[in-house]
């Protein structure tokens, strides 16, 4: 069975348990964070992962990381444990590898080694980090490391294409494939431009280079495609491995396998439904064999194309489609049952020659004398009644046209009249049977030009100008002695003969030529979609390949969702009629030709086909010309199913990547949900059950009890409902912006108005905090929605007021810079911890704080930001630099249309 | 007038009983009398049935609007004042009960404080508009409206003419929200935007309030509209 169909084996494969083995053997486990580019944040991921690890007890020390000056990365190695790197003396300079013995002696459990393709310098045990890394592994210590994809080997060709840097340190694919682990560390390209203008990534000249250079948007989103789809690779070859040893799929395999021999003979269609049907009372994987021997090469155009038809038949019925070469079917057939492990070997009833029979016996015979160990099925006759191909939706193809050029004829007349001509001048010097060979050469000549009906043609014209200029009697075509009319058939019969086998070989030179360029065109084209990372671009190549192969014009649909549309053609082309479409649409969901010269909707104008892949469509072809009768040659549907696997698979390979993508979406949004439920149910939970054991105990105990205890209760019911309250209110809110039901209303807002009104709303809120206000005078109005920036600030008032220690100061600033207004909320609490600077607006982030009690909804930030956003201002954390304690500032735009009061209060 | 009685009588129309019983009981103790209905139908039917002093209303009732009860009660040319029950999130809500002719609001949730404060305001509101004291005091503010005369601490306030009449259509309504819409219309005529509004607001407040920044006297209603507090 070829590699691509072991997804369907249902037993535990050998090659899959031998890797598991290898995995569990002390090994250490390896995790790869990959990247696209410098700068998305593979060592800050990788080190805040172990952090995670470090946290749950694990023994983690950083072997080597990198932070590049990275302010952010390098406070978060702070508290691990780093073993100090070794120096070397290397041609005069002092350089600092990982120290690898010293890691290998401390044995952690973990340890990070930060740029998997790094070369160590000359001296060092392993002349690349990698190396370094499996020797750990080895040990069975586990590594997190980081890599960027265009240091994988086999991409390095690639990535020289797509930057034009050719990539020096690479590191062999093998150990990616040994990972247990990858996690991409994903960032949009935009993102990183900014990433790297903001000095994030290298210093600022630096960085303009490299924007310019190499962290082109066009180049970044390749290398981010590449490391996609290199994970998505990945993560199919682990679900592959794990159903293998897991042998998920379904229940388990009697061990039978079947084999139909299929033939050009019609019937060869049923034949494959027959062990298709077969296979699944066995439960059995299946094959279609057709073996190809000396006398294939004769085989006609329209048994090729049959016998294509039932290769591809049996693909779509799920089996897999083998052709070997042989001389004889019988050996081959059996050489390949038994060394694959076949139990049911299936024929068709042959209609030989009795006499044939008699010599060689049937090969129905042959096959059980043969093949011992295996079942041989004849199919039955009959089941041959059954509808054959000719209804499953083939497509009417062209005969390769024979129109007689007259040209070709007239060059052989030529030719025959040239050989005249010398052979009148030669007459006296030459006998009889010599001319006859320059005449000879003649049809020879013709042969190789022309092929075979021209030679034909010089061969008749040559005998009849032989017989009337040179055999006497001369200028008659009567021949006198018999001897010459010997020598006259004699030249007949040999020039026939020549010039047949010299045509056939033309003709097969002719093919041969063809082939080649046929095989290069399309090796090019696999390397051009290879090259290629967006759908579209891969649409247009496939469409500009197929028109200019085939000389037809293309379009290509794709679905989106479930509507299937043109997404690309040449020459461009975005419409359809209704017959068309309706044709393509029928054609996409029957996985069937449709169209002209198919035997659905043949009144469209142009013919349909599915390009699909094993594992289903993707996506419809669509051709047409403006020749009448059938578009295709088999030939040239040949050619064209090749191009459409190739496609085929590019468009799934990219497909993939998509589907990575939403994946990593969907699991997003999965631990959020999770994340609500945890919050939702203990942040109305709480406040709810001190109501209800307040309330409970006002009701049954309230006669006993002093007024100081019966406040204190109803306070405690008023406080938590208010809390309960804006809890909902959040959720709402929450709710409101994701559902973008919350359309800012921008009118012009006196700042100082909406801090009033906020304080007032707030007043509970920051009772136990002084509130200073520090708003410069004169502000310029701003333009927002006044209820949803009075939401913020009573956020923004709440936060500062839960996290910051009773009775310590609030300040609320705004002040102008050019054309910029700030607002800034102070407190004087602890102030935020550097990495979750950017994550408090996450939804339901909450700095972890154990000694407080006040925790808050996670979401009040969440809504600030989203607020701040919806209406065209920005909002970020940072701490104090005067003392401790967090600053939000928001930052909005100074409108240019300003009104002034002098204009109203005319 | 049924009882001849001395208390004024409050309608609740809330179809939640859970609301009712709480107002009902904070009202009886403040010295109400209190009538309720649990949907439209039979509250406009025991406002045809007796004389009630203000209504207190809930948009959102099992059997028709709230919005529909105010403009039948004002269309059938009912001054009854009318306090809305409204959420959070609702501003148009808010906005569309006041363009119909509802006189304050009330956010749900809300504290018994708040709620009495309002019904105070719109009741005492209806003394006013019959025409009781030409003086209005709240805390160091007074505004005389006969005599034109705004004083904060007993200092005179010098007034623009529009600061003025800004300052008179919310004394008028001391302790009400008065909307937007319905300032700018008095003031400035009905195409007026209310960016202008603010302008004035924050001059009127420069002048009036010892900190325009924490306002004792003009409260922004934010979305609606503003209210001048009336303290006594």
């Amino acid at each position: 069975m070829p590699e691509g169909r072991r997804g369907l084996e249902k037993r535990p494969s050998p090659e899959a348990l031998l890797e598991a083995a290898k995995r569990e053997e002390g090994r250490g486990r390896l995790k790869i964070f990959l990247g696209a580019a410098p700068g998305v944040g593979k060592t800050y991921e990788m080190l805040t992962s172990a952090r995670q690890r470090r946290l749950d007890g694990v023994d983690v020390v950083i072997g080597v990381a990198e932070t590049h000056g990275r302010v952010e990365t390098e406070l978060l190695t702070k508290g691990f444990e780093t073993i100090p790197k070794k120096r070397m003396l290397y041609r005069g300079q002092v350089l600092a590898e990982m120290d690898l013995d010293a890691i290998l002696q401390r044995k952690p459990k973990l340890v990070l080694v930060d740029e998997l393709a790094h070369t160590n310098v000359e001296g060092c045990r392993h002349p690349k980090r990698y190396m370094d890394v499996e020797e750990l592994l080895a040990a069975g210590i586990d590594v997190y490391t980081t890599f960027n994809i265009q240091h994988l080997e086999s991409l390095k060709d690639v990535v020289a294409k797509i930057t034009h840097v050719l990539v020096r340190e690479t590191v062999p694919d093998s150990i990616i494939d040994r990972a247990d682990e990858m996690e991409v560390v994903d960032i949009t390209p935009e993102d990183l431009i900014q990433r790297l203008r903001e000095g994030k990534v290298y210093i600022p000249e630096q960085a303009e280079r490299a924007i310019r250079n190499y962290f082109t948007e066009g180049n970044l989103t390749a290398l981010r495609e590449l490391a996609l789809r290199r994970t998505a690779q990945r993560v199919d070859e682990q679900v592959l491995n794990y159903m293998q040893t897991h042998a998920i799929a379904g229940p388990w395999e009697t061990g039978d396998r079947v084999l139909a021999c299929i033939s050009e003979d019609r019937g060869s269609a049923a034949l494959v439904r027959y062990a298709r049907r077969l296979a699944d009372r066995l439960h059995a994987a299946w094959t279609v064999l057709h073996v190809e021997t000396p006398h294939s090469q004769q085989l006609k155009e329209a048994d090729r194309e049959y016998l294509g038809e039932c290769q591809r038949l049996a693909e779509k019925l799920g089996g897999a489609s083998v052709t070997i070469p042989a001389a004889d079917p019988v050996d081959g057939i059996t050489s390949y049952a038994e060394a694959n492990n076949f139990t049911h070997i299936v024929i068709a009833r042959t209609h030989r020659p009795k006499w044939s029979e008699l010599l060689r016996g049937s090969t129905a015979q042959r096959l059980i004398r043969s093949a011992h160990d295996v079942n041989v099925h004849v199919m039955a006759d009959r089941a041959e009644q059954e509808p054959d191909l000719q209804k499953a939706g083939i497509v009417e193809t062209r005969t390769r046209p024979k129109a007689i050029d007259v040209n070709d004829y007239s060059g052989s007349l030529a030719m025959v009249a040239g050989a005249l001509l010398l052979g009148l001048a030669l007459r006296e010097f030459l006998g009889i049977s010599n001319i006859g060979l320059v005449f000879l050469t003649a049809v020879l000549a013709s042969a190789v030009s022309y092929g075979l009906w021209p030679a034909l043609f010089a061969c008749v014209m040559s005998v009849l100008a032989f017989n009337f200029f040179f055999i006497p009697p001369l200028y008659t075509f009567t021949v006198a002695d018999p001897e010459n009319i010997i020598a006259l058939f004699t030249f007949a019969i040999v020039a026939v003969i020549a010039s047949n086998l010299t045509a056939r070989v033309r003709a097969q030179a002719v093919t041969a030529q063809r082939r080649a360029k046929m095989t290069e065109d399309l090796y090019l084209f696999s390397r051009k979609l290879a090259g290629v990372v967006t759908l579209d671009d891969l649409l247009w190549a496939t469409a500009f390949q197929i028109a200019s192969m085939l000389q037809l014009r293309v379009v290509l649909l794709i679905p989106e969702g479930d509507i299937l549309s043109v997404r690309s053609g040449y020459p461009p082309e975005d419409m359809l009629s209704d017959a068309d479409l309706a044709a393509a649409k029928w054609c996409w969901l029957n996985d069937r030709p449709a169209g002209r010269g198919a035997d659905t909707l043949p009144g469209a104008k142009r013919l349909f086909l599915p390009i699909h892949t094993g594992r289903g469509a993707v996506g419809v072809v669509g051709l047409d010309n403006d020749r009448p009768g059938p578009l295709l040659t088999p030939d040239q549907r040949r050619l064209l199913d090749s191009l459409t696997d190739q496609a085929a698979l590019a468009i799934e390979r990219i497909n993939l990547a998509a589907d990575v993508d939403r994946a990593r979406l969907t699991a997003e949004t999965e631990k959020l949900r999770n994340a609500l439920l945890t919050s939702i149910s203990h942040d109305l939970r709480t406040p709810l059950s001190s109501i209800l054991g307040s309330a409970t105990t006002l009701r049954a105990y309230r006669k006993s009890m002093d007024d100081a205890a019966l406040e204190d209760l109803a306070r405690t019911i008023q406080e938590e409902s208010e809390r309960l309250n804006r809890f909902i209110g959040n959720l709402l809110d929450m709710t409101r912006l994701e559902s973008g039901a919350v359309v800012p209303h921008g009118e012009f807002v006196d700042l100082s108005d909406v801090i009033g009104s906020a304080l007032r709303r707030a007043s509970k809120v920051v009772s136990a905090h002084p509130v200073h206000l520090e708003i410069a005078p004169d502000l310029p109005m701003l333009r927002l929605d006044s209820v949803l920036f009075e939401q913020v600030l009573f956020n923004l008032l709440d936060n500062a007021a839960k996290y910051a220690p009773r009775n310590t100061d609030i300040r609320l600033r705004a002040w102008r810079e050019d054309n910029l207004v700030r607002i800034a909320v102070l407190d004087e609490g602890e102030g935020i911890p550097e990495a979750d600077l950017e994550r408090i607006f996450d939804k339901f982030y909450r700095v972890h704080k154990t000694d407080r009690k006040l925790a808050g909804t996670g979401l009040g930030l969440a809504i600030c930001r989203g607020l701040i956003e919806a209406m065209g201002g920005t909002i970020v954390a940072g701490n104090r630099e005067d003392r401790s304690g967090a600053v939000f500032t928001m930052t909005f735009a100074v409108p240019s249309d300003q009104p002034s009061a002098q204009e109203k209060a005319a | 007038m049924t009882s001849g009685s001395s208390l004024e009588h409050i309608l609740i129309v809330d179809d939640e009983p859970a609301i009712r019983r709480f107002l009902r009981t904070s009202l009886t103790t403040q010295g109400f009398q209190v009538v309720e209905a649990q949907d439209g139908k039979s509250a406009l039917e025991e406002l045809r049935r007796q004389h009630i002093d203000l209504l207190v209303l809930d948009l959102g009732l099992p059997d028709m609007d709230g919005f529909e009860i105010i403009n039948q009660l004002r269309h059938s040319g009912s001054t009854v004042p009318i306090l809305v029950l409204s959420s959070r999130t609702d501003e148009a809500g808010k906005v569309k009960a006041f363009d119909l002719g509802a006189d304050d609001y009330v956010t749900k949730p809300f504290g018994v404080e708040e709620f009495l404060a309002r019904i105070r305001a719109a009741l005492r509101h209806k003394m006013q508009s019959q025409g009781e004291n030409p003086v209005f005091h709240s805390g160091d503010l007074s505004v005389d409206l006969v005599r034109r005369i705004v004083t904060v601490g007993g200092r005179d306030v010098k007034l623009s003419r529009r600061e003025y009449d800004l300052l008179r259509m919310l004394v008028l309504n001391a302790g009400k929200v008065v909307t937007h819409k319905s300032l700018l219309k008095e003031i400035w005529g009905s195409e007026a935007d209310i960016q202008y509004l603010r302008i004035y607001i924050r001059a009127l407040r420069n002048k009036i309030e010892a900190d325009p920044e924490r306002p004792q006297h003009i409260q922004t209603e934010q979305g609606v509209g503003y209210r001048l507090r009336s303290q006594d």
